[in-house]
């Protein structure tokens, strides 16, 4: 297989770490694998011709920072450049201030992900305080209005169907839905078209005349591979759309469309699609995008995630912990706490450096390993969970058997749990267990540490 | 008649990609340095990855200084039969060799039900029993898609409600066709990412307990968008792992991709294409023919 984009820039500044100083060749050398990185990584191959040379320009002439090693530098460059190029800011969702209905309108290709992402914007808006329309002016696509009908109400959004014949009718006529049943944003679901189908374009064009959107979002699958750029700007042309929703971001493509359609449009990414559940659409950080490509985690986000997991219920556990010791049951909780975070390799693939770890040991972030220690932990007595210094010789034999696994396995476990034990203490020794705030604090270095590879496991 | 309509949409869709490999080969008669580099980025460009592409054009070169090849239109001759040569061929048809049982697997808007809709259509013009089942059991509307869909070939769709388990459905759908002396039996599963290893797992016993209940041979076919990069590896990759496939359908090779990772893929694996899609009517969906598929690509005989 070959390499992620972040594992070969990475081989790259290694060779590069050694120097003290770097001579042009070097520099060639580095641009080269980031010239091949990027190609397999889908960014165009234009793009990366013009990124790789502004970066060359800049390493060569640049305000080097003295304070940092040469390979650092080049590395700055590249991170600065690449964030310059997905855009420096977030970008966010402008709508009218002072019109109702607003308008949203998304246009792709086939497949690229529009319906699932209307119902995701819609509940994204309906948890803003708005009151959405989905309008499904797909008329093409068998069933498609069906989708949207069933999408709309798993999340309580009205959707509105109009005859199903003429798209541009139904877009009209939602604009009057809305008016009617007081919604104040109508999001426009359009059918998929080839960026070459004239009748398909036009009628595209004739929909966005209609409803005169405020924006229009063009939904781009993050798997798209060089055509991106024939397809963004035809687009970009015809409908002229505002911004970008990446989609499908939660498998393994490295999403190098993201940096080619930023470049040749010009237009910014707004969105990021994750998942299949609505809550997955989430704002774009080119920032850490930027990073994450090249290898150097993306630390804000796991922070981030841990936060949407620890509920309130776990920062009161956090404080026990720390006052009481750490149980069997607390080992359990952080193990399921990590498959719902999406599992150990999910987490370690945004620290920084771990990916490359990972690659060389592909057992080390094996999430059957957490299966096996529920096992073992859900074949332990009440008491031994509350206290596992009572598990003697006998008990480990019984838990063996009850779980499938070996005796060591299960000493291995105890010891780990052992090692936790002692860091908890360690912890107690540095923050006072008090208000819900420090706990959380606490919570979220116990996380930290955890992903950090501490966890003994 | 219509043979020639998929020539002219293949020509008009592979155009771009044409029209680019065109300007290097009137660079002039004699080829230099720069035209072999030239090669390699436009080969990159079509999504063929650049590992093939490199590995193409060194071949090529070889080739070149070999058998004295110095002329342009020599050259690219000789890559339409080297970029043919990069694809397995079919040993079977698993569409017109009944009886036969094909599962379609692919990510999320590959175009899997669209597919199964079209060879169901074409099942019927010929003349073969088919029967169509709706294992995707988990996206909204994708049972009432496929309905559509078999209304529209005339052809009966088996399925469940939404929701229902996918590898169930797999099995009533073999014993309605069983019952019914059905030759062929098409059968549509949702789509899921390659990442997802949940998802991969209930596909892997979908496929297993398919081939473990079918009497008829079952082919288990990759449908894949021809706009995708290089992701397109690792998808074939975790599916080929996960199911063992035995072919490949590319979709949507009618818009201006080229779609190179076709290729990619199936040299890699050594999966066969069964089947382009290159428009949007029935008769689109069209056997594929690597040479033609490669003259197309690099302009020949046009």
């Amino acid at each position: 297989m070959f390499n992620s984009l972040s594992d070969r820039l990475q081989d790259t500044f290694e060779k590069l770490r050694g120097k003290g100083r770097l001579t042009e060749d070097d520099i060639n050398l580095a641009m080269r694998e980031i010239r091949m990185a990027l190609l397999e990584a889908d960014v165009n191959y234009r793009v990366v011709k013009e990124f790789v040379a502004r970066c060359k320009e800049k390493c060569l002439t640049a305000d080097v920072l003295s304070s940092l090693s040469p390979a650092q530098n080049v590395v700055k460059v590249v991170l600065d450049e690449l964030t310059t190029l997905l855009g420096s800011t977030d970008s966010k969702l402008t709508l009218a201030q002072n019109r109702t209905p607003n308008v949203i309108m998304l246009v792709g290709l086939q497949g690229s992900g529009k319906t699932t992402a209307a119902a995701k914007l819609a509940y994204l808006l309906k948890k803003q305080g708005r009151n959405p329309l989905l309008a499904a002016c797909d008329t093409h696509r068998p069933a498609a209005a069906d989708q949207l009908a069933t999408l709309g109400g798993e999340i309580g959004v009205p959707v509105f169907r109009g005859d199903g014949k003429d798209a541009v009718d139904v877009a009209s006529g939602s604009i009057r839905e809305a008016v009617d049943r007081l919604c104040d944003v109508v999001i426009v679901d359009t059918a998929g078209r080839l960026q070459i189908d004239e009748e398909m374009m036009q009628e595209a064009v004739a929909i966005k005349q209609a409803v005169r959107p405020d924006q229009i979002l063009m939904v781009v699958d993050a798997m798209t591979g060089q055509d991106i750029v024939n397809v963004v700007t035809e687009f970009a042309n015809r409908v002229d759309f505002d911004g970008v929703i990446m989609s499908k971001l939660d498998g393994d493509a490295r999403g190098g469309g993201a940096l080619s359609v930023r470049e040749v449009t010009g237009k910014p990414i707004k969105f990021v699609s994750m998942g299949e559940k609505p809550d997955s659409l989430e704002v774009f950080h080119p920032d850490r995008m930027a990073k994450r490509i090249l290898g150097m985690g993306d630390v804000v986000g796991i922070i981030e995630q841990a936060q949407k997991v620890a509920d309130e219920q776990q920062v009161a556990d956090a404080e026990r912990m720390l006052r009481e010791g750490f149980t069997m049951d607390d080992l359990l909780a952080q193990m399921q706490q990590i498959r719902k975070m999406g599992g150990l390799r999910k987490i370690m693939g945004m620290i920084p450096g771990m990916e490359r770890a990972m690659a060389q040991m592909p057992d080390a972030a094996d999430d059957s390993q957490l299966v096996r220690i529920e096992a073992m932990i859900h074949s332990m007595t009440r008491e031994e969970r509350m206290r596992p210094k009572v598990i003697n010789g006998q008990r480990r034999r019984r838990i063996a058997q009850g779980s499938g696994r070996t005796v060591q396995e299960v000493n291995q476990l105890i010891k780990q749990w052992d090692e936790m034990n002692k860091m908890m203490s360690r912890m107690k020794g540095m923050m006072q267990p008090g208000g819900g705030k420090k706990g959380r604090r606490a919570m979220q270095q116990m996380m930290r540490n955890m992903g950090g590879g501490n966890f003994p496991f | 008649m219509h043979k020639m309509g998929f020539l002219d949409n293949l020509k008009a869709g592979l155009r771009r990609s044409r029209e680019a490999i065109n300007e290097i080969f009137y660079m002039g008669g004699e080829v230099d340095e720069s035209f072999w580099e030239e090669l390699e980025d436009t080969l990159v460009m079509g999504d063929m990855g650049a590992e093939v592409a490199l590995r193409v054009s060194d071949d090529l070169r070889d080739q070149a200084a070999r058998e004295n090849l110095t002329r342009a239109p020599q050259i690219r001759s000789a890559l339409a039969e080297r970029l043919a040569a990069e694809f397995p061929v079919a040993e079977r048809d698993p569409f017109t060799d009944v009886p036969s049982c094909v599962l379609f697997v692919g990510i999320n808007g590959a175009g899997k039900t669209t597919t199964v809709g079209k060879l169901a259509g074409r099942a019927r013009e010929t003349g073969v029993s088919c029967v169509i089942g709706g294992a995707d059991t988990f996206r909204a509307a994708a049972i009432e898609q496929l309905e559509v869909w078999g209304q529209r070939a005339g052809v009966d769709v088996v399925t469940r409600e939404r929701g229902a388990d996918p590898a169930s459905v797999c099995y009533e759908v073999l014993e309605e066709a069983e019952r019914r002396g059905s030759q062929l039996v098409l059968i549509d599963t949702a789509g899921r990412l390659h990442t997802s290893s949940d998802l991969m797992r209930e596909l892997a016993k979908v496929v297993n307990v398919t081939r473990k209940r079918s009497k008829m041979p079952v082919s288990v076919v990759l449908v894949i968008d021809a706009t995708t990069g290089q992701n397109g590896l690792n998808q074939a990759h975790e599916f080929n792992d996960a199911l063992d496939l035995d072919g490949l359908i590319v979709t949507k090779l009618d818009g201006t991709a080229k779609g190179g990772i076709a290729l990619a893929i199936s040299s890699q694996l050594g999966l066969p294409i069964y089947r382009i899609g290159v428009g949007e009517t029935i008769d689109d969906l069209q056997t594929f023919d690597a040479r033609e598929f490669c003259r197309a690509l690099v302009g020949e005989g046009m």
